[in-house]
């Protein structure tokens, strides 16, 4: 193999690997607010893409569509959190966790009836050739895809890193009590991290349907890809979750170059198993988590 | 005392479950006035204060904050009313910095209040060590600047009654004497606070009043003065005085 033939892998992979990485990312902001893990996530980044669909159908510019669709899952996620969960948020992580198994069945559902069975698909954001890179090509839909995601990413460590709201969040993950004590509303918090995490999820959706297609049932694949890419990174740490994303994309398509693309979808239970038996705290992740 | 007191607890009974931990407990805490608890590990002192703080609900009983009935309210209320908990084991945020607990502490306040960074300023003058560490994560701090950045991280918000647990578990002596000698000053600005202290001895000294909780009842109650002179609490408190006094 030669080394535009192993570039144009490593594209693949870091096509896949953008997606994993927003999906993961809501994984991780989730687990970071509330030590739960959402098996809901993949089902906000089926809506993202359906709703695009079904906005630009109803006359909406591809743009329009995006965002609304963005929008509109993000305040699913809200309601998501603040009428299935929030009720029931003293029952344990265990009885949570399996209403968010509950919820993404429901959501399903609900998209098959709204939505249809069939698949589904956008136009590319630009039209054009791909860009060639050292004998390898970039789809235009790629740079696109890379660049909402980058967008993304830098915009919520902004606000993590630097707003007062971001410092919430991050005293909720090391300490819900210790967090009150300091008068921050941690059930708002939790409801906002389910919102952003959704939204996330559905600029996924979006920006990769055109590529792709999507349909009803895609949402259980990209959640457990996503899953493994968190895990992979480090549950809880959103730049672990997007390095996590990208490298998950990366050793699927490199597994494709090198074994058979049959093992491909097998890679990400793979890493997911290897990294909880061998190394839990993931890659970026600290031996425990750092209290005082 | 007068009925007008900052904070004013009234046969408040808390408990896990079925187990009940505090028993009708009774006291108040006046404006720039300091109350320590003293009492045997397991008789309620540090229930007490998450109950006071909002942290566990009350089952009976009635907590008073400034004339306002607060029982049963959460913690993010409290603190908007005045009230501020340093909790057991600190409960720092230990990967942000010094400066953003500061920051999360002032969480309740408008950011753009010039009221934060006065108080900020404040806190750096009471413990010189947290504006040298600033920008140090908290967990890399000794246990006594730890100490000092939970209290300081507490009056960010303003409060008008401290509520203290254990501040000086396991620190050297000489941090001690410099976290009361804060203590004293914040009280003499008008703070109320209530200590919930191991070292009976020197929490006493500090203090205008204490009470003497046992299984969850107060068992004692006066002047730290009459504290100090009474025998039973002198045996059984105190007790590691008799050698050197």
């Amino acid at each position: 193999m030669d080394s535009a033939e192993l570039l144009q892998f490593a594209i693949a992979g870091l096509k896949s690997g953008s997606i994993y990485a927003l999906v993961a990312l809501g994984f991780s902001l989730v687990y970071g607010s509330t030590g739960i893990i959402n098996f809901a996530q993949g089902e906000f980044f089926m809506l993202g893409g359906m709703l695009s669909v079904f906005f630009r159908d109803a006359g909406m510019p591809l743009p329009v569509a995006g965002v609304s669709a963005i929008v509109v899952t993000g305040l699913v996620g809200l309601a998501f959190e603040r009428f299935l969960l929030r009720p029931r948020r003293d029952a344990g992580p265990l009885v949570l966790i399996i209403i968010t198994i509950g919820g993404s069945m429901v959501i399903k559902s609900l998209a098959r009836h709204a939505f249809g069975g069939n698949e589904l698909s956008l136009p590319m954001f630009s039209s054009g050739a791909s860009v060639m890179v050292a004998g390898a090509a970039v789809e235009r839909q790629a740079l696109w895809m890379w660049g909402l995601t980058a967008l993304a990413v830098v915009a919520l460590t902004v606000v993590h890193a630097r707003t007062r709201f971001g410092r919430a969040m991050r005293a909720c993950s090391l300490s819900h009590d210790a967090a009150r004590l300091m008068g921050i509303d941690t059930a708002k918090v939790v409801m906002v991290s389910f919102g952003l995490a959704a939204a996330l999820g559905a600029l996924g959706g979006f920006v990769v349907t055109p590529l792709t297609q999507t349909s009803f049932d895609v949402g259980a694949r990209i959640g457990l890809k996503g899953f493994a890419g968190a895990i992979l990174g480090g549950l809880g740490n959103p730049l672990g979750a997007v390095v996590g994303g990208l490298a998950l994309g990366l050793l699927e398509s490199l597994s494709i170059a090198f074994i058979s693309s049959t093992y491909k979808d097998a890679i990400s239970l793979v890493v997911l198993l290897a990294m909880l038996f061998i190394r839990p705290q993931g890659l970026l992740g600290r031996a425990s988590r750092e209290k005082v | 005392m007068s009925s007008d007191a900052l904070l004013l607890v009234s046969g408040l009974h808390v408990g896990y479950g079925h187990v009940p931990v505090v028993r009708g407990v009774s006291l108040e805490v006046g404006t720039g006035e300091m109350v320590t608890l003293i009492g045997a590990n397991g008789a309620g002192k540090s229930t007490l204060l998450k109950a006071l703080a909002g942290l566990v609900r009350p089952s009976a009983g009635s907590v008073t904050l400034d004339g306002e009935d607060v029982t049963g309210a959460p913690p993010e209320r409290l603190v908007r009313k005045g009230l501020a908990l340093v909790p057991e084991g600190r409960m720092l945020f230990g990967p942000m910095t010094v400066a953003e607990n500061l920051a999360v502490g002032a969480h309740t306040r408008r950011p753009r209040d010039p009221g934060v960074a006065e108080d900020r300023d404040r806190v750096c003058e009471l413990f010189p060590v947290l504006a040298e560490r600033a920008d140090q994560s908290a967990a890399t701090l000794s246990g006594g600047e730890q100490q000092m950045l939970a209290i300081g991280r507490a009056l960010m918000s303003r409060p008008r009654i401290l509520l203290l647990d254990e501040p000086s578990l396991g620190l050297a002596p000489r941090v001690i004497g410099a976290i009361f000698s804060a203590l004293d000053r914040l009280r003499a600005d008008g703070l109320g606070i209530l200590l919930v202290e191991q070292d009976a001895k020197l929490a006493l000294k500090h203090s205008d009043r204490g009470h003497v909780l046992r299984a969850g009842r107060i068992a004692l109650g006066g002047s730290a003065e009459e504290l100090i002179a009474n025998d039973d609490v002198r045996l059984i408190y105190l007790g590691a005085w008799h050698g050197t006094e």
